[in-house]
């Protein structure tokens, strides 16, 4: 009874330091935890990989900001980098205003990674891959983009011309975009899929933070998205994939949390194991 | 690796900082933290919208293409702003009309396109064990929310068998919502250990 006392008065001060500590020791000693990937993941991955004609385009969005950063950046890193190995063009969008230094960031990164690790295939901005301006009305962008995508930005996040831009070539709507993966935690997902995918049939993936993940597998269901990555376990999934090719040097930042990930879900089904246990005998022994 | 010498990392880094120091008690660090957050964040928004929709979509097609047909979205814009006058404030209903009358026009036949795509996704094409599951599922959660009978005897059993589905899908959020609050705070940890304190790759 001492102990269920102790854990039932616990000043949860404790709880969020051992959690620290769960988190930041896989940093230091890492473990290397087995990790499989699940069919969503691998599907998005194999569309890109056996589906898409060099040349092809892939557009990512990038509606997120710094506070889902940790699970949806990876994402856009990665899928990012997978396009412009197979020599794919990728555009980014976004329909959130922080969503544009975002997609930047993700640019640059990938960009730096890829050049340096592949100095004989360099890749360029505004060539290869390119931010699409932020431009606010949502649905309303979604909806005017399959009628005509340079129309709808007039420039990239930039400031150059679209119609100017070589990585634009031959690209008027969603007929010319071969896969879009939108990335975000919250409902702008489903502003994707009813828009784009409903009225103009364009094939779309999801990565989604993993507080939403559970609501979008209906849509993988019903086929309305081709796969998704839920979470930093698909980033992680994802990354894995893409290692398998030997072509991108860029920091798997999904992959090297994953270690702590597992740690910390390891404490949290004791912590809710010793809740419970704690909430039974304390109500058995009331009810005495 | 060695600490980070860049500026702006050692100020994301102490404000990560001054962000957690919440949990250990409230503290003005977290204070400064917070409204610093909410006031950039703001500033960021009006100086995006300014450069991208003002200057973008106003001024630039108005000075430069003389395209005076942006003056009706203009207009119907600043009509918003009528609101702030008491005597004039009904003006605002114009632009509000024509948002909520072009919202509805456009999301509803694509709503009810997507929904029937959900519906006809629930009608099992083979039958097999996870076809089952989500016939059985649906049809006892829709159960569990009808309230038009009363929850006994047969309607009663199949509520049961429908809250039991809303458990499990509950679980499963839950689970996916642990996940994801850790990867957030891993996603910092990574920051202070690897961009800052140069610890970790």
């Amino acid at each position: 009874m001492k102990f269920i006392n102790f854990i039932s008065n616990l000043d949860k001060r404790w709880i969020y330091l051992i959690l620290a500590l769960c988190i930041i020791i896989p940093f230091l000693f890492p473990v290397g935890f087995p990790m499989k990937t699940t069919p969503p993941v691998k599907s998005i991955y194999d569309f890109i990989e056996d589906s898409i004609p060099e040349g092809g385009v892939v557009l990512i969005g990038a509606d997120y900001d710094p506070s889902t950063m940790a699970e949806l950046h990876p994402m856009a890193k990665v899928i990012a980098a997978h396009a412009l190995s197979n020599n794919l063009r990728v555009l980014f969008v976004t329909l959130y205003p922080q969503g544009a230094g975002m997609a930047q960031d993700a640019i640059d990164n990938v960009l730096k990674e890829w050049n340096k690790s592949n100095p004989e295939n360099q890749k360029q901005l505004g060539k290869d891959i390119t931010l699409l301006a932020y431009v606010p009305g949502v649905s309303a962008v979604v909806l005017k983009m399959g009628e005509d995508i340079t129309q709808t930005f007039n420039e990239d996040g930039y400031g150059n011309k679209l119609s100017e831009l070589e990585v634009m070539k031959g690209i008027k709507n969603y007929n010319d975009i071969n896969l879009m993966v939108e990335l975000a935690g919250s409902s702008v997902v489903l502003t994707w899929l009813i828009y784009a995918n409903g009225r103009y049939g364009l094939k779309m993936g999801i990565g989604t933070t993993a507080v939403s993940a559970a609501e979008y597998y209906s849509y993988l269901q019903s086929k309305q998205a081709i796969g998704m990555l839920g979470g930093l376990k698909g980033a992680a999934e994802y990354e894995h994939l893409l290692d398998k090719k030997n072509v991108y040097g860029g920091r798997k930042d999904a992959s090297i949390g994953m270690d702590a990930q597992s740690s910390a879900h390891i404490f949290f089904i004791i912590l809710i194991i010793l809740g419970n246990i704690a909430y039974f005998v304390k109500k058995r022994k009331e009810g005495k | 690796m060695a600490i980070a010498t860049n500026f702006w990392i050692w100020i994301a880094a102490l404000l990560t900082l001054a962000i957690y120091s919440f949990l250990y008690k409230d503290n003005p660090f977290y204070k400064f933290a917070e409204y610093l957050l909410v006031g950039i964040s703001i500033g960021y928004g009006v100086s995006v919208y300014w450069h991208n929709t003002i200057i973008t979509k106003v001024y630039n097609p108005l000075v430069y293409d003389k395209n005076f047909l942006v003056l009706i979205p203009l207009l119907l814009g600043l009509l918003m702003f009528s609101r702030f006058f008491k005597n004039v404030s009904y003006l605002s209903r114009i632009p509000i009309a024509f948002v909520v009358g072009a919202g509805t026009g456009l999301s509803v036949p694509s709503s009810f396109e997507f929904l029937f795509k959900q519906v006809y996704a629930t009608m099992p094409l083979k039958l097999d064990f996870g076809s089952l599951i989500i016939v059985v599922g649906v049809i006892s959660t829709l159960v569990y929310f009808f309230f038009s009978l009363e929850h006994k005897g047969f309607v009663g059993r199949v509520s049961r068998v429908g809250i039991t589905f809303i458990m499990v899908a509950f679980g499963a959020a839950f689970g996916y919502t642990i996940m994801a609050r850790v990867s957030l705070f891993i996603g910092r940890i990574q920051f202070l250990l690897s961009d800052w304190l140069g610890i970790i790759k």
